[in-house]
């Protein structure tokens, strides 16, 4: 290589890479996206509000995101029905769950000057990673899904939520499994490691194993199990796993009482265990089965699509903020008071908030795996 | 530590069953390498589509309920032709759209490493948006077994329950255990054999070791190529197959971690040695189980990759060295 | 064994080449060099203020972006040092970002209550010295195996942290506070030392947005520009520290040793001792930008700190250009910068991106701004080929 002809320009590399950019921003056309292009329909005297939704939509996380948005979109729907000179729209921030890209969304949220109130964040992660801005904006913000306890200890007075926390449903657990020799896993994630170390605290297991959130092949933890002489098993996490731990200790010729909390309770986990493996499994929850209207309700609203694990703590969210709006508490801090005060009874059960944000009461239902169905009508609550 | 000397053997069995599904994954690893000294990244893809095929089979024939083996042995053949092509095809597809048009420009070896990046991750995601695909052709109905609920995982519909066969130390050993093991030592003796004795496999190796003198003895160096993906590719889908048996449910992102075990376990035994891929797989599925009973599951990823770094730091070139092609870095 | 893409002089490479010439014809001079630099200085600053049209992310916080996209450029010009100088393929340089951000946790909340300003430096310490402890066994390790053990090392990093209670664990650790402020600070008053109006691109005469301002120096949760502001400004530094060192005496030894290590050894180069000291300087500049993520989020967990972001790190660096230091910071921003670009693809965006690295690997395999020597051997065997008329291998 030594001796070619010189050829290559010297040039100074800072000019070059300045010329790059702005040859980028000179090039295209005028095809600006708007940022704030929500949709127009609100008109008259009212001015035009926003509720926004920020939660994973789209990405390994988007079925449960979507869930929530069609709760959102079936009490916005009814409150424009009665409403029709005075609409108010959902605008959505899609953070795939991905608590990074939420901190991004996040500054866009407080800058959205329509926006009313925050339903969201979905995830933990995303709670942890955006608390911080918008209670420094002092937008209101109630989370149907997020459930690490943390969330509330951290004095953002702008955060609440419409769930029990992972320490009301452990503790449930815990009692639910009172006398029996308990394994505990967990997944070694924010929500699952939380719930389990909850449950271990409300009991004495006789062994414990963590593994991954992706792992497929659980044969070290079955045999752990089986060695440890455990009658149940419970298991922090999502379905995902959880489905297939159950299925391979069946297989393994494990015959106890497996548990696992909200994370599991889905449809899905009786498709990924097999209707056989998890026959009599129980799931806990912190939701009251939906009334029966409100499926119907959700389906004119949503064409197509059936209500999953948290419609019914979104629609509760959403009716919040509508019923601020319709006592003209618009301004952020006075919505927040309104949120603050707030107390009725929504979809999911009885909604009011303690000084921290969390809801005051809230019942945690044991559902069950019954003829190879997840029985969502009949939980049992744990009292 | 109890668990361990009681279980001992029920830790090892099961470890020698995932080893050797790591081990044929990882035998498209050893053989790209082999032939091109360039890290597939993409092949953990190869295997993802594997595990869809092998689950598409038993939906396509409307098995459900619960069943052994035996009932369904008959669809587990099919399903490991079915899942060996569809892998072998999306092999050669990778090859032809990721990895020829870089190996004629005589592109850096790096560069090839980001491309298959870039394909994994379309690979990964056009299984992730098989509904909005079939949509675009408007048969998301029609396909609705096949491609409804993309993002979610997507299990087998029959329940194929294990048989205990005999019984060593306290760990009674299943069908699907023997099954697994044989399978997997079965492929890879076929593919040592047809590597060793056959025109194709000395086409493979000449390439291996010196693809310049290979193609003036007149080997065809891109057809070499297309073999070596093929063959790497149904070995993945034959392992895909016998994952699904085990596993029975899969996702569009369950190719990465499985994918980079498989990796490493080649790179254990030796990268570009078929038999070295096959100890690798074997060490490691049983070094994850060790380990998992000694330290705790969440510590088993860890013992695989430290492992890895002592073997390598004691044996530089592997466990059984390189065999395929010498590295020429 | 250097493998070029011979390219066909076609008329958009002719084009381009003429116009390259005139550039470098107008750089020549020299006050003309120094005003262009500093214009295009200012307008790096100046950038998330301006609004563009195009390249403005519709739909997620600009400034968010362009502070990804500066701490990304950051880790991509570390990185080129470990990949483009030293040419050791690193798959666990996220392990260093994650160190970065930890110490820093640690230090500003976890355990100890530092000042920001006073846990940086100690974070860069930090990273440095781990990238030697882990360097030391891996960098025996020769060629293609060291990607593997370095992937290795930097998924074990995650580990440990997601199963150690002292670092947080899985839950992360909050609260990480901000660099303190500079000026004015009443509440209600927006705060800095003044503040500046961004541009809006909307009816012509109202281009300044007097609505929107950020605060300069004020480092507050809602606004991430001051923040980008301070992370362009270390990317500069390091810029120049970048280029003092590939300069000096290491820089060469970093290419001797690249080339032909065994050449090297015998001429005699320690070219182990090169060797680790890119890979400390390539993580202590990975932990700079962790230690910046961790104070602009506030909030870190090992969920970020995946190994898909190694192989994003290495694909910035490649596809800019390795080797080449703007290259790799022009990667990194693109690595950064086109997934949110893409936001309006939604679920398909993922997919486009990967496309996208496909199709520049295929068409611009050696990185869209290869480095000096690089275009040097493409020009030869060009020459090489219009002479002998056929390729050839240089």
């Amino acid at each position: 290589m030594t001796g070619t002809k010189k050829t290559a320009r010297v040039f100074a590399l800072a000019g070059v890479a300045a010329l790059a950019l702005s040859a980028c921003g000179t090039t295209g056309g005028n095809n600006s996206a708007n940022a704030g292009s929500g949709n127009s329909s609100g008109s008259g005297s009212c001015g035009h509000y926003e509720i926004a939704y920020m939660g994973a939509l789209t990405g390994p996380n988007g079925a449960l995101g979507q869930n929530m948005l069609g709760g959102i979109n079936t009490a916005l729907s009814e409150y424009n029905a009665k409403h029709a000179d005075c609409k108010v729209t959902v605008k959505t921030f899609d953070s795939q769950g991905d608590p990074d890209q939420a901190s991004k969304l996040a500054l866009n949220v407080v800058n959205d000057t329509k926006v009313v109130g925050l339903i969201g964040p979905g995830f933990s992660g995303e709670s942890k990673a955006t608390g911080k801005t918008f209670f420094s904006a002092g937008l209101p913000s109630i989370s149907p899904s997020a459930t690490e306890v943390d969330l509330t200890e951290q004095g953002w007075t702008t955060w609440h939520r419409v769930i029990g926390n992972d320490s009301a449903q452990g503790a449930a657990d815990a009692k639910y499994l009172t006398g029996k020799k308990v394994f505990v896993v967990d997944d070694a994630s924010v929500y699952g490691k939380g719930l389990a170390d909850v449950v271990r605290k409300g009991l004495k297991p006789v062994g414990n194993d963590e593994v991954q959130t992706g792992q497929t092949d659980f044969s070290a933890t079955v045999t752990k199990i089986k060695g440890s002489g455990a009658d149940a098993v419970f298991y922090g996490g999502y379905y995902a796993e959880s489905g297939l731990l159950v299925k391979q200790l069946r297989q393994a010729g494990w015959k106890g009482l497996f548990m696992s909390g909200d994370g599991s309770e889905d449809p899905a986990f009786v498709k990924v265990a097999g209707s056989q493996a998890a026959e009599g499994a129980v799931l806990s929850a912190p939701a009251a089965p939906a009334p029966a209207d409100f499926g119907t309700k959700y389906a004119s609203a949503n064409p197509g699509k059936t209500a999953g694990l948290y419609s019914t703590q979104s629609y509760d969210a959403a009716n919040i903020f509508l019923a601020g709006i319709d006592a003209g508490d618009t301004s952020l801090s006075k919505m927040n008071d309104f949120v603050t005060n707030y107390s009725g009874t929504g979809v999911s059960g009885p909604i009011k908030f303690d000084s921290k944000g969390d809801i005051q009461t809230s019942t945690i239902y044991a559902y069950s795996v019954k003829n190879g169905q997840l029985d969502t009508a009949n939980p049992a609550p744990i009292k | 530590m109890h668990t361990f000397t009681h279980q001992f053997f029920e830790l090892t069995i099961t470890g020698l069953v995932l080893g050797s599904i790591y081990a044929l994954v990882a035998l498209g690893y050893t053989m790209v390498y082999g032939v091109l000294q360039l890290i597939n990244f993409a092949h953990s893809e190869v295997f993802m589509y594997g595990t869809f095929a092998t689950a598409w089979v038993f939906v396509f024939f409307d098995q459900t309920g619960v069943n052994s083996i035996g009932g369904e042995i008959g669809f587990l053949l099919i399903a490991l032709v079915v899942a060996m092509l569809v892998s072998g095809g999306v092999a050669l597809l990778l090859e032809r759209v990721a990895y020829r048009p870089l190996i004629k420009k005589n592109a850096p070896k790096l560069i090839a490493l980001i491309s298959a990046i870039g394909a994994s991750f379309v690979l990964s995601e056009a299984m992730g948006l098989r509904d909005r695909i079939a949509a675009w052709f408007g048969l998301e109905d029609n396909l609705g077994n096949y491609v409804g609920n993309a993002r979610n995982n997507y299990t087998m519909p029959v329940q194929i329950n294990p048989k205990g066969l005999f019984t060593i130390g306290d760990y009674t050993v299943t069908d699907i255990d023997v099954i697994t093991i044989v399978a997997a030592l079965g492929m890879m003796f076929a593919l040592q054999v047809f590597v060793s004795r056959t025109r194709f496999g000395r086409g493979i190796r000449a390439v291996a070791q010196d693809p310049e003198s290979a193609a003036l003895m007149g080997v065809n160096s891109t057809r070499v190529i297309q073999l070596t993906f093929f063959l790497g590719g149904l070995m993945a889908g034959a392992a895909a197959t016998l994952y699904m048996l085990r596993i029975g449910s899969t996702r569009n992102d369950a190719g990465f971690i499985f994918g980079v075990k498989a990796f490493t376990a080649a790179v254990m035994g030796g990268i570009g040695n078929l038999r070295g891929a096959l100890l690798g797989g074997l060490i490691l599925g049983v070094a994850e189980n060790w380990g998992s009973a000694f330290l705790g599951s969440q510590w088993k990823d860890v013992v695989a990759f430290v492992l890895l770094v002592v073997i390598l730091l004691i044996r530089p070139q592997g466990l059984l060295g390189e065999s395929l092609g010498k590295a020429r870095a | 064994m250097n493998r070029y893409y011979d390219f066909a002089p076609s008329g958009l490479s002719r084009g381009w080449s003429a116009f390259r010439g005139w550039l470098g014809g107008l750089l020549d001079n020299k006050p003309t060099r120094v005003a262009l630099i500093a214009v295009g200085i200012v307008f790096v600053y100046a950038l998330p203020l301006l609004n563009l049209p195009v390249i403005t992310t519709s739909g997620v916080d600009f400034g968010g972006v362009m502070f990804d996209a500066a701490a990304y450029a950051l880790i991509a010009v570390g990185l080129n040092i470990v990949i483009g100088y030293a040419g050791l393929l690193d798959l666990g340089y996220v392990g260093f970002y994650a160190i970065g951000a930890y110490t820093t946790g640690i230090l500003t909340t976890y355990h100890f209550h530092w000042p920001f300003l006073l846990a940086l430096p100690v974070a860069i310490a930090v990273t440095m010295l781990s990238g030697l402890i882990l360097g030391a066994p891996t960098l025996r390790v020769r060629g293609d195996y060291l990607a593997i053990v370095t992937l290795g090392f930097g998924e074990i990093i995650r580990l440990v942290i997601v199963n150690t209670h002292w670092l947080g664990a899985a839950q992360g650790i909050d609260n990480i506070p901000a660099p303190p402020n500079i000026g004015p600070n009443a509440p209600g008053q927006g705060g800095g030392l003044f503040q500046v109006p961004h541009l809006s691109w909307g009816t012509f005469p109202n281009i300044i947005d007097v609505g929107h301002k950020t605060p300069f120096l004020k480092f507050g949760p809602i606004d991430a520009i001051p923040f980008y502001w301070m992370i362009v400004t270390a990317f500069f530094i390091v810029i120049i520290a970048d280029i003092l060192v590939k300069n000096s005496r290491v820089g060469r030894a970093w290419e001797a040793t690249r080339e032909d290590e065994d050449a090297a050894e015998l001429m005699g180069v320690p070219t182990f001792k090169f060797k680790l000291l890119a890979f400390a300087l390539g993580a202590a500049v990975g932990g700079l930008s962790g230690a910046f993520y961790a104070t602009r989020n506030g909030f870190i967990s090992p969920a970020t700190f995946l190994l898909l972001l190694s192989e994003l790190f290495v694909a910035a660096v490649i596809v800019g250009g390795a080797g080449n230091r703007w290259g790799a910071a022009f990667g990194g921003v693109l690595v950064a910068y086109l997934p949110d670009r893409f936001r309006s693809f939604s679920d398909w965006r993922m997919l486009v991106f990967g496309l996208a690295l496909m199709a520049l690997a295929i068409w611009r395999p050696q990185g869209i701004f290869p480095p000096r020597r690089t275009r040097r051997a493409l020009a030869a065997e060009a020459q090489i080929e219009e002479l002998e008329g056929e390729a050839v291998d240089v």
